[in-house]
């Protein structure tokens, strides 16, 4: 088998103690969908916080592309090629499309010191450009996000995953709160990242999101991995048995 | 509709606008042309600065998702600060730095004890209220220092423009808000003051550093509170201890009436101009139409109230009505 494009090892995390992850391994080959299941504080979203940044873990070693990283905040997650959508939808409602997508990566005109003027027309156009690269027809890139389906919002998420060149993409939960058909979708995409050329990790309640858009499904339970097995190789009675 | 709605959700200061539109033809009937005459203007407009300020701080800090009630003290521990620094010596220069950075302190301690402690900065900064007047009681002894003669401070109240039309502290005001507007709508740090506010946790995961956007953000409303109380003081001659008693809430009222949201995210800078300038107007125009002067605050809180409620209404129906096309 090739070097997994990540590579996690032994990793701990405890929060003000509770032992949240208990040394888990995982290995995400590149251009897999790896799917992550199993119950609330079975430590999915800490494993995922880990890797996209917003937590640092106690102890353990990350590897991407073979070699060890230290991800130390969102931005150098970010810098590794990592986006991560959430659940809740990491979008902020009362500002344009454009807008959002660049938040904390906005093109400037001219800078001092990473702080100066925004280049309006580029943000634009490059947001009008992404959301139609993922199929997504909006009357214009000034639309509040407020004013979207939860679709569509969704939508822009991925829109700006992929406009930033993600390496990796991890959902958590991405089709929480949606229609059957924009939940579709979002599936559909997720199976279509790896002939994009992007590793996908989705973390998902639904055994059958997994099985319908997955290679691989991983189950978590109090912190640790407890069944790791390609798709094809199982079934969702296996699944739901060893949760 | 449809197409209103849409423009109002994305500029919430039109309503404010239109209010100010429609007042200013009552009262410049009610009060047979004299409200807009060039007189009255300059008196509108010579007063407009000092609150004007004072509501672009406390408006960015409240786009950014936090609250400043500490503006009213500031608005007075500044000026006096400075009265007394160049009764003893100090030459104007440095003393007028020294005491915006006296109002740079108090505003990183409202930062400081509101993100480290995690408490809402509506207590901090209620707590600041009280401490920073009574500093500024203290200090004084009570009674207002002497402001020296010899002060430059014509470079702030001095008539200035064509008929004199405007004080030197509206070209302050001017450059001030043009500069605050660009950072805002043109700037990325503008994009984070609004992501901050607009969703907190989306912004920290975007890689937005938080804490300094809203850090800076309660410095600078401090500052502009501290600078906007010192014009006053100049064009009074007057350092009084109480001055500016009141006032975080007529800013925190002309910001909301400007279409400011109290949740965060939403408001502008001309939103926060429009807010301060219908206090004014309402002030002014009250007295031009010989009602009894007291009736000011109860319009500015009726005002008030009428503003949140237009404001949540009409963000309500514009989702309800579903505006993407």
């Amino acid at each position: 088998m090739a070097e997994p494009f990540i590579s996690v090892r032994n990793l701990h995390k405890w929060y003000s103690g509770v032992h949240a992850l208990k040394g888990v391994d995982l290995d995400v080959q590149s251009r897999e969908v790896c799917g992550l299941v199993g119950d609330n504080g079975a430590g999915k979203s800490t494993l995922i916080k880990i890797l996209s940044g917003v937590h640092r873990p106690d102890r353990g070693e990350i590897r991407i592309d073979g070699h060890p990283v230290v991800i130390t905040s969102p931005k150098s997650a970010m810098k590794l090629g990592i986006e991560t959508i959430y659940q809740d939808n990491s979008m902020v409602p009362t500002m344009s499309i454009a807008r959002n997508l660049f938040i904390g990566r906005e093109p400037l005109s001219f800078a001092i010191g990473g702080l100066g003027l925004l280049d309006h027309r580029r943000m634009r156009e490059d947001a009008m450009r992404a959301i139609a690269n993922v199929d997504l027809h909006v009357r214009s890139a000034d639309a509040l996000l407020s004013e979207l389906s939860g679709g569509q919002r969704q939508g822009v998420a991925i829109a700006r995953a992929m406009h930033f060149k993600s390496r990796v993409l991890i959902l958590d939960e991405p089709t929480n709160h949606l229609s059957v058909r924009e939940t579709a979708k979002v599936l559909g995409f997720v199976r279509s990242l790896p002939a994009q050329g992007v590793t996908g990790i989705l973390i998902s309640h639904n055994l059958h999101h997994v099985f319908q858009s997955c290679d691989r499904v991983v189950a978590m339970a109090r912190g640790e991995i407890v069944f790791d097995k390609p798709v094809a190789e199982t079934n969702v009675d296996e699944v739901s048995d060893a949760l | 509709m449809r197409r209103l709605f849409r423009i109002y959700l994305e500029k919430p200061e039109l309503a404010g606008i239109a209010l100010l539109v429609i007042l200013t033809l009552v009262f410049e009937t009610r009060s047979d042309g004299v409200f807009l005459s060039a007189e009255n203007l300059r008196g509108i407009l010579g007063l407009l600065p000092e609150v004007g300020l004072v509501s672009i701080g406390v408006t960015v800090l409240m786009i950014c998702g936090e609250f400043d009630l500490s503006v009213g003290s500031m608005f007075a521990l500044m000026p006096v600060s400075v009265a007394l620094m160049t009764d003893s010596g100090l030459p104007f220069i440095p003393a007028m730095l020294l005491g915006l950075t006296i109002a740079a302190v108090v505003g990183f301690a409202n930062g400081f004890i509101t993100l480290a402690f995690n408490i809402p900065s509506f207590i901090t900064t209620l707590g600041m209220l009280f401490i920073v007047r009574s500093l500024t009681v203290v200090v004084t002894g009570g009674f207002p220092p002497l402001l020296s003669s010899d002060l430059p401070i014509g470079v702030f109240t001095q008539f200035v423009g064509p008929g004199g039309m405007l004080r030197a502290s509206f070209i302050w005001f001017a450059i001030i808000a043009l500069v605050a507007g660009a950072i805002l709508n043109g700037s990325n740090f503008g994009n984070w003051v609004r992501a901050t506010g607009g969703f907190l946790d989306a912004a920290a995961s975007m890689g937005v550093p938080v804490w300094w956007v809203k850090m800076t953000c309660f410095v600078m409303c401090a500052v502009l509170a501290g600078f906007a109380g010192t014009i006053e003081v100049f064009r009074l001659g007057s350092p009084l201890p109480s001055i500016g008693d009141g006032l975080e809430l007529q800013a925190v009222a002309s910001a909301v009436i400007g279409g400011t949201a109290l949740t965060g995210g939403v408001g502008t800078v001309l939103g926060a101009i429009v807010g301060a300038l219908l206090i004014r107007v309402i002030d002014n125009g009250l007295v031009l139409s010989q009602v009894d002067a007291n009736w000011f605050k109860f319009a500015v809180g009726g005002l008030t109230i009428l503003a949140v409620v237009a404001n949540s209404w009409l963000q309500r129906t514009a989702r309800r009505i579903k505006v993407e096309g």
